[in-house]
């Protein structure tokens, strides 16, 4: 036993085999990826930036039921709204303060006609405190840019909910 | 005029040896960091340049453009001396190393002592820094690299003397000519892996980072540097690394000299030898950094004065009594 443990010290037996998994793991494929290059996968639960959606034909999808408003805890959400001359109401104000939301997802949970989302987007950050209250044009903006990935992301989530 | 002249030639030789170790020393960094990235299976430095072989470049480039902090109650004049006198001395070592028999800045006849006593000296830069910092980590970290460093010398230099038992000459040309036929990595195998350990300590390289140990002592002698200071400090601190992994081939693994002494090989100029020798010697400074953990203090004392130095003095004597019994004494 105790000549084992000297012939092991002497010949650095450990330090010896350590070298050779590292110059093995040097070969091995990498477990990072190169970010801004490439991504890696993101559910289509993922809660990112939020979006309002519009129907196929241009129409808002919003209602201003102001769910969204009363059930977030972070209370970022404010909806003002106006009965339009068709007589349906729509929002006339829909801001979101992005630095108070938490990224939580219950507006989108309590949302009845699947008007705000939050889509896969993660890289928003912005140079000025200003540029992360986002208005409804903002919104509806972020919805038409994103809506095929949200339409697809609501689809493949379907089936669990 | 002619002094002059004379003066233009020396200043180009020492420009010529200079800027492509400065520039090595960057690529060096590079390496590391990509080496050590490799074996943690990540992807290391690879946007700067094809590679990433720039990424030297752009950190030196915004080390230039970062304010330089001098603490209010630091000695500023050894505070800026400092990183001056560790990149100096780390970078006036490199004079002596031969590149092929005739390609060497100065052929001096005692080129390992002069070796041995600038990398000696390399210690002040950093007891100077961690000093003139007042401040409670940067002198820790000092304390440490001075009982460190001091301490690795010793055996460093009976590692020396082994080899030089062996040729029987200070000058480092000497020394490659002396391994023609018989590398002494070979017969000499114990004392290469006693040095190579030694100059892991020497150069402050982990497993033997006290000096700079960032768990316990934020960086050590560097914490109070910033900007082109530190850069210094760095860059003299990847040259000793170099110098070290040079000595170790020009010691053990014959310097300029082919592996193989035969026509294919010994057409390959010699420079090209002793660097794929400096990088494959830097390669296994790299993969150990990314393999150990850091020592303990005692740890450390404890491996350099009780076994590095009872260990490679044996083996002194060993050497000796076999060149004397065979008669194989370089006496000339």
């Amino acid at each position: 036993m105790k000549i084992s443990r000297f012939l092991k010290t002497i010949f650095m037996a450990d330090f010896v085999g350590g070298l050779f998994i590292a110059i093995k793991e040097v070969f091995k494929s990498k477990k990072t990826i190169n970010y801004p290059f490439e991504k890696g996968k993101i559910s289509p639960r993922f809660r990112g930036e939020h979006a309002l959606r519009r129907y196929p034909d241009g129409e808002e999808r919003c209602i201003a039921c102001k769910l969204c408003e009363a059930v977030c805890p972070a209370q970022a959400i404010t909806i003002e709204s106006s009965q339009r001359e068709d007589g349906s109401r729509k929002t006339t104000r829909y801001d979101i303060d992005m630095m108070k939301c938490i990224y939580c997802g219950l507006c989108e949970e309590s949302c009845p006609v699947d008007a705000i989302v939050q889509g896969p987007n993660f890289e928003f950050s912005t140079e000025t405190r200003e540029e992360l209250y986002y208005t409804k044009e903002k919104l509806l903006d972020n919805g038409d840019r994103w809506e095929n990935v949200l339409a697809a992301n609501i689809k493949a989530d379907n089936p669990y909910r | 005029m002619e002094y002059l002249s004379i003066v233009f030639q020396e200043v180009y030789k020492i420009l010529f040896l200079l800027v492509p170790v400065l520039v090595s020393v960057a690529m060096i960094v590079w390496l590391d960091r990509r080496v050590w990235a490799f074996v943690q299976k990540r992807q290391g430095p690879n946007v700067v340049g094809p590679f990433g072989l720039l990424q030297s470049l752009a950190d030196a480039l915004k080390y230039i453009f970062k304010e330089i902090i001098i603490p209010s109650s630091s000695n500023k004049v050894i505070f800026i001396l400092a990183p001056i006198v560790t990149m100096t001395l780390a970078l006036i070592a490199w004079a002596v190393i031969p590149f092929s028999a005739t390609q060497v800045l100065a052929d001096i006849n005692v080129g390992v002592l002069y070796l041995f006593a600038v990398s000696s000296l390399g210690v002040y830069g950093i007891i100077m820094g961690g000093w003139a910092s007042n401040s409670k980590y940067p002198f820790l970290g000092a304390i440490r690299s001075a009982a460190q460093m001091v301490s690795y010398e010793v055996s460093i230099g009976v590692i020396i003397i082994n080899v030089l038992l062996c040729v029987g000459s200070l000058n480092l040309n000497d020394i490659v000519i002396a391994q023609k036929n018989l590398w002494f990595v070979i017969p000499l195998f114990p004392m290469f892996v006693i040095f190579f350990i030694s100059a892991l300590a020497e150069t402050n390289r982990p497993p033997f980072d006290l000096p700079e140990a960032e768990a316990e002592l934020v960086a050590g002698y560097q914490t109070e540097y910033s900007g082109m200071m530190y850069a210094m400090f760095w860059l003299g601190e990847y040259a000793n690394i170099l110098l070290m992994c040079a000595m170790g081939s020009i010691l053990f693994l014959g310097g300029w000299l082919s592996p193989i002494d035969m026509y294919p090989f010994t057409f390959v100029p010699g420079a090209i030898w002793l660097i794929l020798k400096i990088l494959l010697l830097f390669i296994l400074f790299a993969l150990v950094k990314a393999i150990v953990p850091r020592y303990r203090y005692d740890q450390l004392m404890r491996l350099g004065w009780k076994v590095f130095l009872p260990l490679s003095l044996t083996w002194v004597v060993l050497t000796a009594s076999y060149l004397f019994y065979f008669n194989l004494l370089p006496i000339n």
